[in-house]
């Protein structure tokens, strides 16, 4: 047992660090930092950076133009954005649907699709949700109707992040609705600029356009951008989600954030003394910081076993990492405490130089706060996860 | 990075599963609590046979020099076995003398299995403050005379040696001024009063009235104990969250077996969501617990104090929030049988809420945690 990082490891590290220091833009960090909200080009301009280093495909077999890195390698890659504040990049096309084109696609979508996503020049977004489909993503209702060099899609996907920023959309439909509802399902790429595709805002608790219901009205797709085999994409999906988990419990991110907190807490006066000095207020602080202190270690065991792609234990990784980033953003919220109610919605958008109260620190919190709701609620709800690890793990 | 056992590890741990299973079931483990000893000399013997005595011994007195990491191994293993013999109180006594490099002859003795030790630190008003010390040390010429009564030491009755704190000079909780000894149990005018403990343990309240002790009996130097005496605690906390990981992991496998196997409405129980639910969360306490255990036998050997005691009282706090839930939570999974003194899982249910309650229960040590200069600054 050795919990020190190997000598390659921490020259591995000092390069990232290094290179991170030259080259994240100042005004990106600074937006990061302090929880401002990001714009489409905010994301491109980091993307394209890290393109240029050749530091996006990191979870990528080398023959796609990935790194190839270990996942120690990626562990103290993420850790070291976390670190420096770096906008992140968004997993839908480099982490969701790159490796099911990989694993699934054929040589042409290969070619044309990754090396696109690798510089950001299709930016993608995930048509997985249904308003009728949650937790029980199978019932999925969207149809597919194969018509000559075509498929005629109808229906309405929903939750759909930044889609209104989207060049393009992967999608489950159902082609067959005869069997069990896992086996009539496929797994096609949808150009957004294709005519029938409605995108209409859903406007969530902190007023960000964040998520989008995407509608389809005889949206003519052609056949070759179905990936793989018809019925076949619940496979595919499911093999997604696996790609999906990998840095879930975001721990890098979850330190930096409770650096953030112990200073806040620090500026912020109770009884006349900082309010880190307030016992009560110091022991949430703590067991907050013990528990990112454990699942730290428990991320490194995972990692450390290095199967490639994390099993059921990545469900355990994201019920504690989004325990942990929610309950920073209360402790936030309570840290600032009257001063979270002011609104400013220009300030978070860097519209403004200061908010309209005067602490900075504390005009994005309430936003962030309810922002952060979500995690527990996406990605498979946390109680979906429950339900992996009692049958994957505990098998009952 | 590397969280895998050596095979020498590994064999190690093997060899103590074999033997719990063999020597010291659940039935012979009630046999022995329900004896006048309240210990068993033939399990000692085994585990010393084993190697588990020599483990923590360092090699120049015949020991195998075993790490933090080593001993949570065995820590575990007894803990999933809820072996209840004096290993954990000989072990920690043992450290004493390591960090006050003293005392060889009987650190052999501990390795040969000849002897055990016990630490004598808690006082009726101290308690988690290990420095909060009535007990007196006053110095003659012929060493020190001891004065004051320690309570519930644990395997105190059955030590041959105990390590005990005493004040030779400041305040009542002044760090300042403790001294350490180690005083033969049979030593004139200390006398002890045997009980048991709910977890199935032996404990003893120790009067010393007019003992005296020989200079040689100090360990480490006199008045400036406190540093060793801490140190020495943070290696027993490290030990206690390795024994309460295993006895979660035991709890855990019987609730998981029992929801298994228990019929109601047609079906085994673990078919229901909330029950199912409550064991996905058992289980992720315990994986969180054996990760801070982990870390605290990683560190606890560290030169950087802060460190130490930060990393240490983290894990504690963690592991005792983990054992209590992970223990209330099998009881109710085990519906009426869980209240019942007959299963396993009822007696490492106590085990692990008397552990949360030693060395400083979750509060202390969150409170030791931030306490630490570094809580406000560094992350």
């Amino acid at each position: 047992m050795d919990l020190n990082y190997t000598a390659e490891d921490l020259s591995f590290r000092d390069e990232v660090r290094t290179y991170l220091e030259a080259n994240l833009p100042a005004d990106l960090k600074q937006k990061v930092l302090n929880h401002k909200r990001m714009s489409r080009e905010d994301f491109v301009r980091w993307h394209k950076i890290l393109a240029k280093q050749g530091w996006v495909g990191t979870g990528w077999p080398k023959e796609f133009g990935g790194t190839g890195w270990t996942a120690t390698q990626r562990h103290i890659f993420e850790e070291e954005c976390a670190r420096a504040g770096t906008p992140a990049i968004l997993p839908f096309g480099v982490n969701m649907v790159a490796p099911v084109i990989m694993a699934f696609g054929n040589q042409a979508q290969k070619d044309y699709y990754l090396p696109r996503i690798l510089n950001c020049d299709d930016w993608w977004c995930q048509g997985y949700s249904e308003p009728g489909s949650g937790s029980d993503l199978a019932s999925l209702k969207t149809r597919a109707e194969r018509d000559g060099d075509f498929y005629i899609v109808n229906g309405q996907k929903t939750w759909t992040t930044l889609a209104q920023h989207a060049d393009m959309i992967f999608c489950l439909v159902r082609t067959d609705s005869g069997g069990r509802k896992q086996e009539g399902i496929s797994f096609l790429l949808i150009d957004m600029k294709t005519p029938g595709i409605t995108v209409r805002p859903i406007i969530m608790l902190d007023e960000d356009h964040e998520v989008n219901e995407v509608f389809f009205d005889n949206v003519k797709v052609p056949v070759q951008n179905l990936i793989g085999e018809e019925n076949k994409g619940w496979t595919y999906a499911k093999y997604l989600l696996g790609h999906e988990r990998t840095n879930i419990a975001a721990v890098g991110r979850a330190k930096r954030e409770l650096e953030f907190l112990k200073r806040v807490a620090a500026e912020h006066q109770k009884n006349g003394k900082p309010l880190i000095d307030d016992p009560v207020y110091a022991s949430k602080v703590a067991s907050l910081e013990i528990e990112l202190m454990a699942l730290e270690i428990t991320v490194l065991r995972v990692i450390s076993q290095d199967s490639g792609r994390p099993g059921p234990e990545a469900s355990l990784l994201k019920i504690k990492g989004t325990e942990i980033q929610q309950r920073l953003t209360e402790l936030m919220i309570e840290a600032v405490g009257p001063y979270s109610l002011p609104f400013d919605p220009a300030f978070m958008h860097g519209d403004t130089e200061s908010s309209v109260m005067g602490d900075d620190d504390a005009a994005p919190l309430a936003s962030y706060y309810f922002n952060f709701r979500k995690t527990s609620i996406y990605g498979g709800s946390n109680e979906i996860q429950k339900n992996i690890i009692t049958q994957m793990i505990l098998g009952l | 990075m590397d969280f895998s056992l050596t095979q020498e590890q590994q064999q190690f741990a093997d060899a103590i599963k074999r033997w719990v299973a063999k020597d010291y079931n659940f039935e012979q483990r009630k046999h022995i609590i329900q004896s006048e000893a309240g210990v068993s000399d033939t399990a000692w013997s085994a585990l010393a046979e084993l190697g588990a005595m020599a483990l923590p011994v360092p090699e120049a007195q015949g020991g195998f020099d075993g790490s933090a990491i080593d001993m949570l191994i065995v820590m575990q293993e007894l803990g999933r076995g809820i072996v209840i013999e004096p290993y954990f109180a000989t072990v920690l006594g043992a450290e004493f003398l390591k960090q006050a490099g003293s005392h060889a002859a009987i650190l052999e003795q501990v390795a040969g299995g000849e002897v055990k030790l016990a630490a004598a630190l808690a006082e009726k008003q101290s308690r988690h403050d290990l420095f909060d010390i009535v007990t007196t040390a006053t110095k003659n010429a012929d060493g020190f005379v001891l004065n004051g009564v320690k309570t519930i030491v644990l395997h105190g009755a059955q030590a041959d040696h105990l390590m005990v704190s005493a004040r030779s000079s400041g305040n009542q909780r002044d760090t300042t001024g403790i001294s350490l000894f180690i005083v033969d149990a049979k030593t004139a005018g200390l006398s002890r009063r045997d009980y048991r403990t709910i977890d199935g343990y032996r404990a003893a309240d120790i009067h010393f009235d007019q003992v005296q002790v020989p200079a040689s009996a100090l360990l480490g130097a006199e008045a400036a104990g406190w540093e060793l005496l801490d140190a020495a605690s943070d290696y027993g906390v490290t030990l206690l969250c390795a024994e309460a990981v295993g006895v979660i992991e035991a709890i855990t496998n019987a609730t998981l077996e029992y929801l298994k196997t228990r019929q109601q409405f047609g079906v085994p129980i673990g078919k229901f969501q909330v029950l199912q639910h409550r064991m996905a969360e058992m289980f992720m306490e315990m994986e969180q617990a054996r990760s801070m255990a982990t870390l605290a036998a990683v560190k606890v050997s560290s030169s950087n104090v802060e460190e130490r005691r930060r990393t240490v009282s983290a894990a504690k706090a963690r592991v005792g929030q983990a054992a209590r839930f992970v223990g209330q939570s099998a009881v109710q999974l085990h519906g009426g049988m869980g209240v019942t003194n007959e299963l396993p899982a009822a007696h490492m249910f106590k085990r692990l809420t008397m552990i949360e309650l030693s060395l400083g229960d979750t509060d202390h040590h969150l409170a030791r945690f931030v306490a630490q200069p570094g809580f406000k600054q560094a992350a």
